[in-house]
């Protein structure tokens, strides 16, 4: 099993009201020092068999036209290394 | 690179400009150089190409639209009229109304959500502008065939955005349309209306007066949106087949959008503007030369202290930006302090970036260099004004002559049954509910009508009950047999609607939705439906405040059906007097106003059943139309009717269907023996249920006040018939069928969901 990720942000030049208002609300809490703030969305895709060309061109499909609204947004994909062991725990 | 300032341009001026790619013509290129004596800068360029493209200077409708201003009737109610950001009625008791129509077309095309969300954005900001709250919005939207897919991508996206923003903003929706048409396809057409209510003193205009006043941008950090959305996005047709060649798209934020609001009103309270306009197309290149022009001065803009999202932007980019959520304003020096106490307490970023000068000229700087020196009424008003060519279609004859009253009719009773059943289940017909559902449309608690009622209704003031309605129409089907009687026909469906809840219609706004006016078949049709238009207003003494021109809505050689959308305001003195269509008491007694002939071109039925589109529409009087608007008006004040409900696309059964469903309750109708068709009479049941004769509406009548509410009927010459009696649970038209109420609401309510949900 091998893992894709597919990296979605708002172009840069498109407005980012939830950036904004993360932005806005971090020196009201105290965090100060960060000048602007973009929020995107990140999909993680668990792909059946090997994650070859056609199955990348396949993904590629599918964040052109459903998973990034391309009119707006850019994405990436990332192949992310399968672990051939044990999946790893994450400490509690 | 470096920076084409006024000096550079004097010095260079043999150097290539894009004016082409910027959408200007040879010979408005060589007008402007004219107009400067020299060739112009570059952000010169790009104000003049995006303030002379279609959508911002009208050059090929002015010529037409004129007649607006030049056929106006006698009415008092007019307090600010064409021209300015809205027109503005006068609605008694000290208040006034504002409201328009826009049209966000070919950006809810390429971006259905944003396009959409920015359009109801883009037209409270122009209500604001004018001083007025916002208190409803509604949405005339036009869409391809319903069952394509891609009006499933389009609906969705239009609806989410239009609830999305306008539920933000916290306005209630109260009305609008729903239409398919295949002629939509590549053109789907989102149309937003606005009504804002304000005192008489609290007007106030765009315009910059007053040397030494600060020009101020407040609102929004100015990004990289839409840049140069208004020349490209709304004056070119798009290619089916071309590279994607896609423009930044607007992103609204309408939290922002509503502390502007809040910030902007309290400004007004306190009397600190002289000037303002919105921002809206065009950017600051609009607002900076329309304001300038209108006053008595100059101006002068120092273009880098204009707060920006992106700092790459070149003042170019700045000039042409539609970033959305901004205002300008013209401040006197000592009122800046406060206006700027006032923009912090909202969290309204708001800039000095100019101010009023003397002399005649816009004069922009960008670090102190000088890129911009026009008289500003070049760029804002005095563009180029084009006579196209027009000529009737050599179709328009034959299809015309395609008569739809001669299309096969149904044979019997079972057959009639069988096609009003599929009429009212008809995506035009069905009902809206699961569109309008999204909408918020009681927010406030003013709301008094909202869809699917003739016409939305807010009260204006909670003390006197004092309230206004609007309704907005457009067949384009109608307009497309004949554009002069089609648009006489949206008006007279608008005013009929309007006089049906009630309140007596005052003023229009129009939004008109054409092809491309390179095509003199289509500009035939503009000339013809703004003619028509314009008579109509004239001789129901409805002026025209003020509209919106959208042309290019065509994909290749094929236009849209012309399609001017029509937006009747009326006012009315108590609220709690207003008709609702629900027909609700069993035992009242049903009446058909108007008379009926045999009219089929443009109908619903011959769409549904023959897909059919030809003969000529119903005809208009609009004598008629001031005549059963009085009727109507008068019986709702006197209490002599529970429920009215306009006739139009359906006919009757269609009107009696939707008033049956709404009120829970059935009917029981009688075939007329003679109809009141004025001698040519055929009284058969499907002319009576089917045809789309204009001027008529069913009423329900108490009992109690039947003899009142025919005499005065009779006393005033309008034609009535007794045409049955609320009661049961089914439709029946005696001697023909019987539907049963649930069977009726499972027709005409899933169609839509079933499409869309």
């Amino acid at each position: 099993m091998a893992r894709v990720v597919v990296d979605v942000m708002l172009k840069p030049e498109i407005l980012d009201p939830q950036g904004q208002a993360v932005q806005r609300a971090l020196p009201r809490l105290g965090f100060q020092g960060i000048s602007d703030v973009r929020q995107g969305k990140r999909f993680e895709l668990e792909v059946d068999g090997p994650v070859d060309e056609a199955a990348l061109a396949r993904i590629h499909e599918m964040a052109e036209t459903f998973l990034a609204n391309t009119v707006i947004e850019d994405f990436v994909v990332k192949v992310e290394e399968s672990e051939d062991s044990e999946p790893a725990v994450g400490a509690k | 690179m470096t920076l084409d300032t006024v000096k550079h341009a004097e010095q260079t001026a043999e150097a290539e400009q894009p004016w082409k790619e910027l959408g200007l013509k040879e010979d408005e290129y060589a007008r402007i150089r004219e107009i400067l004596g020299r060739r112009p800068t570059g952000a010169e360029l790009a104000m003049y190409s995006v303030m002379w493209s279609e959508h911002c200077s009208y050059k090929s409708s002015k010529v037409h639209l004129k007649q607006f201003g030049e056929k106006v009737p006698d009415n008092d109610a007019m307090l600010v009229g064409i021209g300015e950001n809205a027109g503005v009625v006068d609605v008694g008791q000290g208040y006034a109304v504002t409201f328009k129509v826009e049209s966000h077309n070919h950006p809810s095309y390429i971006e259905p959500y944003q396009g959409a969300a920015t359009g109801v954005g883009g037209i409270v900001r122009d209500i604001l502008a004018m001083g007025a709250r916002p208190v409803a919005v509604v949405d005339p939207l036009r869409f391809g065939a319903a069952d394509h897919p891609d009006t499933k991508r389009v609906l969705p996206g239009v609806v989410a955005g239009i609830g999305g923003y306008g539920n933000c903003l916290g306005l209630p929706n109260i009305g609008g349309e729903v239409v398919f048409d295949p002629c939509y396809q590549g053109n789907p057409l989102v149309n937003a209306g606005c009504i804002g209510v304000m005192k008489h003193e609290d007007i106030h205009l765009a315009k910059a007066s007053g040397t030494g006043n600060k020009v101020i941008l407040y609102g929004a950090r100015t990004g990289g949106d839409g840049i140069g959305g208004v020349s490209v996005l709304a004056s070119e047709t798009f290619e089916s087949t071309g590279p994607a060649k896609r423009p930044a798209v607007q992103v609204g934020d309408p939290f922002q959008e509503k502390l502007l609001i809040e910030c902007t009103l309290e400004i007004f309270g306190e009397k600190l503007v002289a000037g303002i306009q919105d921002l809206g197309g065009a950017g600051l290149s609009c607002a900076t030369s329309e304001l300038a022009s209108a006053g008595s001065g100059g101006m002068r803009v120092d273009l880098d202290t204009v707060p920006l999202r992106d700092s790459s932007l070149s003042p170019e980019e700045i000039l042409m930006s539609e970033s959305q959520e901004r205002m300008c304003a013209v401040v006197e020096p000592d009122k800046v302090d406060r206006f700027m106490e006032i923009c912090e307490k909202w969290d309204v970023i708001a800039t000095v970036i100019g101010e009023v000068t003397e002399g005649e000229r816009l004069e922009i700087f960008w670090h102190g260099e000088q890129i911009v020196d026009v008289p500003p009424r070049t760029v804002a008003h005095e563009g180029p004004v084009y006579h196209r060519p027009f000529a009737r279609p050599s179709w328009q004859d034959a299809l015309q002559a395609d008569d739809a009253n001669k299309l096969a009719r149904p044979a019997n009773s079972a057959e009639l049954k069988e096609q009003i059943l599929k009429l009212v289940a008809s995506p035009n017909q069905a009902s809206k509910a699961w569109i309008t559902d999204q909408y918020d449309r009681f927010v406030q608690g003013n709301t008094i009508l909202a869809q699917p009622e003739d016409a939305g209704m807010v009260r204006v003031d909670e003390e006197s009950n004092l309230g206004v309605a609007m309704a907005t129409d457009g067949n384009g089907r109608y307009a497309k047999l004949d554009p002069y009687a089609g648009a006489q026909l949206a008006l007279a469906e608008s005013y009929r609607n309007v006089a049906a809840s009630g309140a007596k219609p005052l003023a229009i706004s129009n939004c008109l939705n054409f092809g491309s006016p390179e095509d003199p078949d289509v500009m035939w049709q503009f000339a013809e439906a703004t003619r028509g238009l314009a008579d109509g207003c004239l001789q129901l003494g409805t002026p025209v405040t003020g509209g919106n021109v959208s042309l290019y809505n065509q994909t290749g050689e094929t236009a849209i059906h012309p399609t001017p959308v029509v937006a009747v305001l009326g006012v009315i003195d108590d609220v709690t007097r207003r008709t609702p269509i629900a027909f609700k008491e069993e035992g009242q007694l049903l009446y058909l106003l108007g008379e009926t002939h045999e009219e089929f071109g443009g109908s619903a039925w011959s769409q549904v059943v023959h897909d059919h589109l030809g003969g000529l529409p119903p005809k208009v009087d609009l004598e008629r139309e001031r005549l059963l608007a009085e009727i109507l008006i008068s019986a709702s004040r006197d209490g002599m009717i529970d429920a009215a409900h306009d006739l139009s696309d359906g006919g009757l059964i269609q009107a009696v269907v939707e008033s049956c469903l709404r009120g829970g309750v059935g009917a029981r109708l009688v075939v007329p023996d003679t109809l009141s068709t004025g001698g040519s009479a055929t009284g058969d049941a499907f002319t009576f249920l089917l045809s789309e004769s204009a001027g008529r509406a069913v009423v329900s009548v108490p009992r109690s006040e039947e003899l009142r509410f025919t005499d005065m009927c009779g006393a005033r010459g309008l034609p009535v018939t007794r045409i049955g009696v609320v009661d049961g649970d089914a439709v029946e038209v005696q001697g023909q069928f019987q539907l049963s109420l649930e069977e009726l609401r499972t027709a005409h309510t899933g169609t839509i969901p079933e499409l869309f949900a």
